[in-house]
């Protein structure tokens, strides 16, 4: 097989970063974003964790593993992800139930398995798996797929996703669902079969209503009418409204938001950093970062369309909208536009186990656009 | 799944794929454009007023915990209260540096290691806006050496609470139960909101099965802060409603005299109002001093109290499995009387054994001379094996099962306090299920006199002894007999729990049983005479005997320990006046040797104390 690296043709005697960095498979492009991302990530951090030196060295060693894997990820070859897809996955199931059965309980959902040096939560495996698996599954015939065909991919995210929302974790099944439907979208399965599953998904919604929490209920009814519990659990959106409306234009600047530094806005290291981004950098300041995020996704977009197979194609493309779909929830959520769903807002948020598999993603889609083979004609 | 060979056109395939891209990319961008005006009118059109609202935002809610309900016994004795303390608390969003504010207050008031590793566990566990106590029932020098030095520890404060005090100490320690503190498997259960501001929830006992009642309304204030979200002033507030006050039907005097009578042995003593379920008197013994658990019990003391071999944290009352023993026999006699099997006047020979027809093997009456040709009120009064290794044997497991059951031997009975067992009693479907093995006859004789696999619980026993003294008037148990919303208003009674009735063939067969049980107290060779002595009304009561079986490999004790553990159980059932019956005992001492000797004194004195008859020494 020819796995020979893309030349910089033009000039291949000149050394440069690029070149170096294709060697050990990484897109130069893609990872500008990431680290200018994370840098921003943790200048926030700082501010909305109180100036606290430790919470800023602790996610700093996540990100440090969480690179490793990315590292370690660009290096497999896409065909060899695609010969363990189903391994992946059926190693996931295997776990998600293991939690439900065993595992440990955290702010009154199970999501933790203690495999006794490390707690792990295998729904963030599922991120990838999903995707994974699905886009595998499909690429192995021509596209688009048959109906039995579908209906298996459906039950592909269907199980996954109502095993973790019955830890209960309903924003990481969303997630997970909305991965997997990405992928199935994007195999070209006609117009007709999605205007018929989104009039189905509508008329489920009252059934899902059923089966919710009561503290999942409440996260609706309290989106539907904020002000209706202003000392319950509409105070986080009444607070982060306060935090994102006072900072006007070009914001109140660093460190000086004093909704966020007086500790008005809950959860603002995880779920509500948006709202101190917001305060302190002003609609300027977002308007930046949410382009960042879109430059980013549209990298790994333009990866997927210059994809070689469509398991790449189907797998890059997924990734990267699942991508802009974290960014979506959360920053919906904390402007009081989507129910509090509990998303933290991807790569800025302080928190380990989505940073590893985010970042994992991005190995993914590295290892798709550096393995790709020279077309000789 | 078809096997034929497509060819994939790769091209289109592409081109299919990349399209639904393109249309997701622009998807995308118009989620990101909605975004984005969202952001707009919140920063730029409503800005304003966002502004306005922050600077105001001075304004910060606090939660103004209830008081919690107190509990009464039936005289209005106070058996739970609260005392006001002050405790130095944290709320972990509002302190700058955890780690630093830790080591330093740790410095101030000489807190431990460990300590300071608890708190930050319960850091951890806790959502990040929940008060976490550093220190409970500081001294005013305490609150002194805090004050000067406040300034230091944003998000730290000392604050007036009330913490849950028992006046009377182990004697209520399992039946009114403890407070402690709220810990992850509470937070799940629990209304987050209304228990804003609240550290400690009903752990155990009536405290737990009437939390709801006891905890009452959260409320709230609005006050205005400084910059380090110290109360400057207060605006308005919410006041929160205080718990019910809870009563009891439990009676301080007969509960003191139960636990005296108890005296050394291990135990447990349940009296109760047959008429009205109410129980007077829940005791289990050893016992140990509630008090120790409201605030967080240091790990030595529970390790004392977990590891002692009397296992004094169980409630021996509710969960203590006891072979009922010969105490069983009143209800085998009337299963035999119902179900048409023997007569009042049936006579069976009794040499001191008993043999099932065609085998050898010898099961011995506790009379190894035998007690001759006994009727069934001899055979109660004097509790003769071999009458009920016969009866029973006629009957059959099942039958006795289907028996038992009315009286709800193997049923919880439902009392309202939390964890009761079941006990257990026998039938053939159920060693079928639980054992997967068949039922021998010969466990059908021991089942008859109370052994083998029957286990029964004090409350249990004390419910079927009621129901047999109503004449099969079926009233739940019940440890509260009221609440009160506040001072001023009415006490709210608890309406009276009946079940179903009891099936009755014959008044008469019931009152063959308790005119046989009559015969026990009273009668000249009653196994309880003394019980009967000097009183102006009859007692009904029935002794038992109960074989313990095997000791575990593992205890090791010196030979006198040993020997003592291998005791009989001493039981003893009792109701009185045996004709309008008002007060229902039931003794088990556990290694008591003999329920003659040991557990039916003590059902005299708790009988004497209950009818205030003055004891002639």
């Amino acid at each position: 097989m020819n796995n020979q690296i893309l030349t910089d043709r033009a000039n291949p005697e000149r050394w440069s970063l690029t070149r170096t960095l294709r060697v050990i498979h990484l897109d130069a492009l893609l990872l500008f974003g990431l680290l200018s991302l994370l840098g921003v990530g943790l200048m926030i951090l700082f501010s909305a964790g109180n100036q606290e030196v430790a919470l800023l060295t602790r996610q700093l060693i996540r990100m440090g593993t969480a690179f490793f894997g990315l590292v370690v990820l660009a290096n497999i070859h896409p065909d060899r992800m695609r010969d363990m897809a189903y391994w992946v996955y059926g190693a996931g199931l295997v776990l998600l139930i293991a939690v439900l059965l065993v595992g440990e309980e955290g702010k009154g959902a199970q999501r933790w398995l203690n495999l006794g040096v490390v707690r792990f939560q295998p729904s963030e495996l599922m991120k990838i798996a999903v995707p994974l698996l699905l886009a595998a599954y499909l690429a192995e015939r021509p596209l688009p797929p048959t109906l039995p065909r579908l209906f298996i991919c459906f039950l592909m995210v269907a199980i996954p996703a109502l095993l973790i929302a019955k830890q209960p974790d309903l924003g990481t099944a969303l997630l997970i669902a909305s991965s997997g439907l990405i992928v199935i979208f994007l195999s070209g399965i006609s117009w007709a079969v999605i205007i018929s599953f989104i009039l189905a998904a509508a008329s489920a919604l009252p059934v899902l209503w059923y089966v919710m929490h009561d503290y999942q209920r409440q996260r609706v009814l309290t989106f539907l009418n904020p002000e209706s519990d202003p000392l319950g659990s509409g105070y986080h959106i009444i607070q982060s409204k306060i935090a994102i409306g006072s900072g006007g234009l070009f914001g109140r600047g660093w460190l000086e938001g004093t909704q966020s530094q007086l500790a008005f806005l809950p959860e603002r290291s995880t779920d509500f950093i948006f709202s101190v981004i917001a305060e302190e950098f002003g609609l300027m300041g977002v308007g930046l970062l949410l382009l960042l995020y879109l430059a980013i996704a549209g990298r790994g977009l333009y990866i997927a369309g210059q994809a070689q197979s469509s398991f790449a194609r189907l797998l890059a493309g997924s990734i990267s909208l699942t991508f802009l779909v974290y960014v979506f929830v959360n920053v919906g959520m904390v402007t009081g536009l989507l129910p509090v769903v509990g998303v933290p807002l991807p790569l800025v948020s302080y928190g380990g186990t989505s940073m590893v598999t985010l970042l994992a993603g991005f190995g993914i889609l590295m290892s798709i656009h550096t393995h790709r083979r020279m077309m000789t004609s | 799944m078809s096997t034929r060979f497509v060819l994939k056109d790769h091209v289109n395939e592409s081109r299919l794929v990349n399209d639904r891209l393109i249309f997701a990319a622009i998807f995308a961008g118009i989620l990101f454009a909605v975004l984005m005006a969202r952001l707009a009118i919140l920063q730029v059109i409503e800005h304003e007023h966002f502004d306005v609202l922050s600077n105001k935002n001075r304004v910060d809610i606090e939660p103004l915990p209830p008081q919690r309900g107190l509990i009464y016994d039936r005289n209005g004795v106070v058996l739970a209260e609260n005392i006001p303390t002050f405790s130095l608390e944290l709320i972990p969003e509002k302190v700058v540096t955890l780690d630093n504010t830790l080591s330093e207050l740790a410095v101030l008031f000489s807190l431990s290691i460990e300590d300071v590793a608890k708190i930050e566990k319960t850091i951890k566990q806790q959502r990040r806006f929940r008060h976490v106590v550093i220190r409970h029932r500081l001294t005013e020098q305490e609150v002194a050496i805090f004050s000067a030095n406040r300034h230091r520890f944003p998000g730290v404060d000392v604050v007036g609470r009330l913490i849950r005090h028992y006046p009377h100490g182990a004697l209520f320690a399992h039946t009114v139960g403890y407070v402690g503190r709220i810990n992850e498997k509470d937070q799940s259960l629990i209304d987050e909101k209304n228990y804003k501001g609240t550290l400690q929830i009903g752990k155990t006992g009536v405290e737990k099965y009437y939390e709801d009642l006891l905890h009452g309304q959260v409320g709230y204030q609005q006050v205005e802060t400084n910059v380090q979200g110290r109360v400057v002033r207060e605006l308005n507030n919410e006041a929160s409603v205080s718990g019910q006050a809870l009563f009891l039907n439990l009676d301080i005097q007969l509960q003191r005299v139960a636990a005296e009578a108890l005296g050394e042995y291990n135990g447990a003593i349940v009296a109760m109002d047959p008429k009205t379920g109410g129980v007077l008197a829940m005791v289990s013994k050893p016992d140990f001093d509630p008090n120790l658990f409201v605030t967080g019990i240091s790990r030595k003391d529970y390790s004392v109290l977990r590891d002692s071999i009397d296992r004094p944290l169980f409630d021996r009352t509710l969960r203590g499995h006891y072979p009922p023993g010969s105490t069983l026999k009143p209800f085998v006699a009337l299963a035999g009387l119902e179900l048409g099997i023997v007569k009042k006047s049936t006579k069976t020979y009794c040499p001191g054994w008993y043999t099932l027809p065609g085998k050898e093997h010898r099961y011995r009456c506790w009379k190894s001379h035998g007690h001759g040709r006994v009727d069934l009120k001899q055979s109660l009064a004097q509790s003769c094996d071999v009458y009920y290794y016969d009866l029973a044997n006629v009957l059959g497991i099942d039958r006795l099962h289907q028996f038992l059951d009315l009286f709800s031997f193997g049923r919880r009975s439902g009392v309202d306090v939390p964890s009761e067992s079941r006990g257990l009693s026998p039938s053939s479907e159920w060693k079928r299920s639980a054992r997967n093995q068949v039922w021998y006859p010969g466990e059908t004789l021991i089942s008859g006199i109370g052994q083998g696999f029957n286990q029964t619980t004090p409350v249990q026993l004390a419910y079927a002894t009621s129901m047999l003294a109503m004449r099969g008037i079926n009233t739940l148990p019940q440890v509260a007999r009221g609440s009160r919303l506040d001072a001023g208003s009415e006490l709210n009674l608890t309406p009276v729990k009946r079940g179903d009735s009891l099936p009755i063939v014959s008044n008469e067969n019931w009152q063959v049983v308790v005119d046989s049980m009559i015969e026990v107290t009273s009668g000249q060779r009653g196994t309880a005479k003394s019980v009967g002595k000097g009183l102006p009304f009859k007692v009904a009561g029935k002794t038992g005997t109960a074989q313990v079986f095997g000791i575990k490999q593992d205890e090791k004790y010196d030979a006198e320990t040993l020997a003592k553990k291998l005791h009989d159980h001493a039981l003893f059932i009792a109701f009185a006046p045996a004709e309008n019956p008002e007060f229902v005992v039931v003794v088990v001492a556990e290694n008591g040797g003999s329920g003659s000797k040991t557990a039916a004194p003590m059902a005299r004195k708790m009988i004497d104390q209950y009818f205030g008859v003055i004891v002639d020494e």
